[in-house]
């Protein structure tokens, strides 16, 4: 008998759907033609923020097909995706170029295949899709089915199917755990000698060490720490926790492969709140620039986190439920106070900001806080650093492009499990996550790799 | 210092490519004019370092496209996109005969990407450069399956493309070197044709018995893939290189048992005694040993053997009898084999039997013996061990100028693919299907 190699990628996704080999083949041949059609992913390994080229090829002129795509999470939860094609006179279809008629996403779409996954039918409710181990690539199935199918792709053999790896961790990238003078992260550094501009990278208040998008920075020439959060009750008081993110900072900084005046904050959510408290009020470091997605500037002066979401909670009776019990956070702090004690002073804010902001968010009102914000740095004569980008029917999680949308998802608050709606459409959201990260990429490299001195314009 | 070093920003794309697939290295932020130069480096398998390297100048933007800008020297001039990767040599000092194979496909080819202020040719571990990437070039596209084969006494490797297939299939022969070298067969299923290298000189069966195989062992693989649920068995190929193109030759036209789709021979020929066992080709060539003529530097040339190409047709493969495409890939340089000959003599005989159809030569001026997948450097002349029962180490030339020889390597890899996809995959006739397409 044939061994088989071990581990083979291949049977963990097809155990229990191939049929044995013999009927399955008798079957098939009876349907289809003798040679089945070549499907090719290109590149077939790629970062997660790069583009591919889906085509398939040797098909019969005209013929209707479905596109699948179809990855096992790290949680051991099935994704997928799938569009519905008629292949040309020359019996091909490529992604890029041709039009889906129907399925998750429609139109011309070349990475519809990803950005539309959706956990499969029967599914867990509330998942989200984030990677985990860094290490390696997350692995996509695409394959081909005769006809326009809809569903039970499981249960169906397809005509040709391949695999793809993407990779938030480009290769030479270096990954370094940091438990230093207190602070936890993960740092990595790009390949080279360096040295590089740095990158203090913060997450949202869900709270755990996510390092993926710290790897994808590193993968673009950024030293990247992902900084893990303290327990709430960790710190004992408000300056220590400011102080933990000063000196998670400094050890950005102070790395011997990292230029000191090039380190950069990078924060979503909760993470780009302490982003911009950072940028205002630290007497400690000077960050060059400042990225801050679905942020805000809601922080009572001298509040540590813990007094920060109590006082969120003393609105909770504004909280809101939709139609399936998901909780919308988005009017907890609307209005925007007028009372400044309630707010960050980002007047007092020296570097480039950079706000990216989904006008359809229903966690936070973003979108309204950067109106003030700008108003408020105007007033200071600050508002030359302020660079605003809104995307209508967006979302809250604005992701690096092609990941999943999720437009509402399992959240721990206070010890217990919810559903909080972070608010987007599919579609305009996954656009608004391929356009901003481009446009992040852009601000980076002109703050944090151009020759100029920014301050050298005043 | 620091601050202009920051600015070099370096980048390769695709960072994690196939080994035939192209990448553009792109060096960004450096002053217009800023002279630099790009330098690639790779330990292999067997623990040397080679190098390769060249010299640019930035455009007025302060970037440099190595897929577009001309080098003004180094390992290669002019504008080659991938010259970072064919040009590479051994490092200075290193031992010589070098020739870099990858024995172990499971696992990227790690090659080193920097960039150097201004124009060096040597000396570059003891500087520091501005930038640095590392580029992953791999044998096997991802869920390509790699099952090793041992039944019916083969010592073989089975590649399956990704995929329930079922697949065209293929049995990849290389030469007179033996061993189971395993690259180009991954390389073929990544393409989506089920390819298996196949070791037949020294293959565990010939260690043990002292005997070398014959028919029953070519067929017994041929078997393997033919049987195979997910090969179709109506459309297997046979690819053979040097000696392994003489296997070809014989088992497309000779045996009762393998029946192929289409056949590729690269840098080999159709002359041997045909009647007899496969081993007694091997002898033949011995028989004229004494037709070895050496280069002014001691280098073995073996082209001599066989020449002249006998009319006596006892003495070659009657290629007139051959019912499927045949496509030949010789270089004009090959010092080791007369293929370009060869060729010729088979595109007469073909002609005179009116099967001349089926034939397609590429032949490639200046390129030499070993016409390899792309992107990988090749070797005007490196150590050999001869297959005998006492083995000697000699430096074989195998010919070819490097730039015309890289040259041949891609165009005739690309149209091998293109040859086996339209007979593997196109049409329900073999021979019907055009080789128009080249």
């Amino acid at each position: 008998m044939l061994r088989h190699a071990r581990g083979s990628l291949w049977s963990v996704y097809f155990k229990t759907r191939v049929p044995d080999h013999r009927t399955g083949l008798r079957r098939w041949s009876s349907m289809h033609r003798a040679v089945p059609p070549v499907i090719s992913v290109t590149p077939s390994r790629a970062l997660v923020d790069e583009t591919f080229r889906v085509a398939v090829q040797n098909l019969p002129p005209g013929s209707p097909v479905t596109l699948h795509s179809l990855h096992r999470s790290e949680d051991e939860d099935l994704w997928e995706a799938f569009g519905h094609y008629v292949s040309d006179s020359r019996g091909t279809v490529s992604v890029a170029d041709d039009f889906s008629f129907g399925g998750t996403y429609t139109g011309k779409e070349a990475m519809g295949l990803l950005w539309s996954m959706s956990p499969v039918p029967g599914s867990r409710e509330g998942l989200r899709l984030r990677k985990k181990n860094v290490c390696i690539p997350q692995l996509v199935n695409i394959s081909v089915y005769g006809g326009h199918v809809e569903e039970g792709f499981g249960e169906r053999l397809p005509l040709a199917s391949t695999l793809t790896e993407r990779w938030h961790l480009g290769p030479g990238v270096r990954r370094i755990e940091i438990s230093e003078r207190g602070v936890r992260g993960t740092l990595f550094i790009p390949p080279g000698p360096g040295p590089f501009p740095g990158m203090l990278d913060m997450w949202g208040g869900g709270g755990g060490l996510l390092e993926y998008r710290s790897a994808l920075l590193a993968s673009h020439g950024y030293a990247s720490l992902a900084l893990e959060y303290f327990t709430a009750g960790e710190l004992k008081s408000a300056d220590k926790e400011f102080s933990y993110f000063e000196t998670a900072f400094n050890i950005v900084r102070e790395h011997p492969q990292v230029i000191p005046d090039r380190v950069g904050l990078f924060g979503l959510s909760l993470g780009s709140l302490m982003a911009s408290y950072l940028a205002a009020e630290s007497s400690v470091i000077e960050p060059r620039c400042c990225v801050c997605v679905s942020g805000g500037h809601l922080y009572p002066r001298g509040a540590n986190l813990q007094q920060l979401f109590r006082a969120y909670s003393s609105h909770s009776h504004k909280l809101r439920v939709d139609e399936h019990n998901r909780e919308i956070w988005r009017s907890i702090n609307l209005p925007i106070p007028e009372d400044l004690s309630q707010k960050l002073d980002v007047g007092k804010i020296n570097c480039p900001m950079l706000l990216v902001n989904g006008i359809d968010d229903q966690n936070w009102p973003t979108v309204e806080c950067a109106e003030d914000m700008a108003h408020m740095m105007r007033a200071a004569g600050k508002e030359h650093l302020l660079t605003r980008i809104e995307y209508p029917d967006a979302g809250h999680l604005i992701e690096p492009p092609y990941s999943p949308h999720s437009r509402a998802t399992k959240f721990i608050k206070d010890g217990v499990t919810v559903i909080l709606l972070w608010g987007g459409q599919t579609k305009p959201h996954a656009d608004a996550q391929e356009d901003s990260w481009r446009n992040i990429l852009a601000f980076l490299q002109k703050h944090l790799y151009c020759t100029q001195n920014p301050k050298a314009k005043m | 210092m620091d601050r202009k070093r920051c600015c070099v920003k370096l980048s390769v794309h695709p960072s994690r490519g196939l080994m035939d697939e192209k990448f553009t290295v792109l060096v960004q932020n450096v002053l217009p004019g800023f002279q630099l130069t790009v330098y690639a480096f790779y330990k292999c398998e067997g623990g040397y370092s080679w190098e390769a390297f060249a010299h640019y100048t930035a455009s007025a933007t302060g970037a440099v496209n190595v897929s577009e800008d001309p080098s003004r020297g180094g390992t290669y001039s002019g504008v080659e996109p991938m010259g970072l990767m064919w040009s590479l040599r051994p490092v200075p000092g290193s031992k010589s005969g070098l020739r870099m194979r990858k024995m172990n496909v499971q696992t990227p080819m790690e090659v080193t990407i920097s960039v150097y202020q201004g124009h060096l040719t040597e000396g570059f571990v003891d500087q520091v450069p501005l930038a640095a990437v590392v580029v992953e070039r791999w044998y096997m596209a991802p869920g390509v399956r790699r099952i090793p084969i041992t039944e019916g006494g083969l010592t073989a490797t089975l590649f399956l493309p990704s995929g329930p297939g079922p697949f065209p299939g293929l049995l990849d022969l290389w030469g007179g070197g033996g061993k189971l070298v395993e690259y180009r067969a991954a390389l073929l299923a990544s393409h989506g044709i089920a390819a298996m290298a196949l070791d037949y000189l020294t293959p565990q069966i010939t260690k043990e018995t002292g005997k070398m195989v014959d028919y029953e062992y070519f067929e017994a693989a041929y078997r393997v893939l033919e049987q195979h649920p997910q090969i179709l068995g109506s459309r297997i190929a046979m690819l053979g290189l040097s000696f392994g193109t003489s296997v070809t030759l014989r088992m497309a036209v000779y045996s009762q048992v393998i029946k192929l789709r289409c056949a590729v021979c690269i840098s080999g020929s159709h002359v041997q005694p045909i009647d007899g066992s496969v081993a007694q080709i091997m002898t033949s060539f011995n028989d004229n040993a004494d037709k070895t003529r050496f280069n002014e530097e001691q280098h073995v040339i073996w082209r001599d053997l066989l020449m002249p190409i006998p009319t006596d047709a006892s003495l070659k493969v009657d290629v007139g009898r051959l019912r499927c495409p045949l496509l030949l890939v010789v270089g004009e340089d090959d010092q080791n084999w007369p293929s370009y000959e060869s060729a010729m003599d088979m595109k007469e005989m073909m002609q005179r039997a009116g099967n001349e159809h089926l034939l397609t030569v590429l032949s490639y001026p200046n390129a030499g013996h070993l016409i390899e997948p792309p992107f990988t450097p090749s070797a005007r002349a490196s150590a050999f061990k001869t297959i005998s029962n006492t083995p000697q180490t000699v430096m074989v030339l195998w010919g070819g100028e490097p730039v015309a020889h890289s040259v041949a390597q891609e165009d005739s890899w690309r149209k091998t693919l293109v040859f086996l996809r339209v007979n593997l995959y196109g049409g329900s006739q073999p021979g019907a299907a055009a080789s128009s397409h080249l």
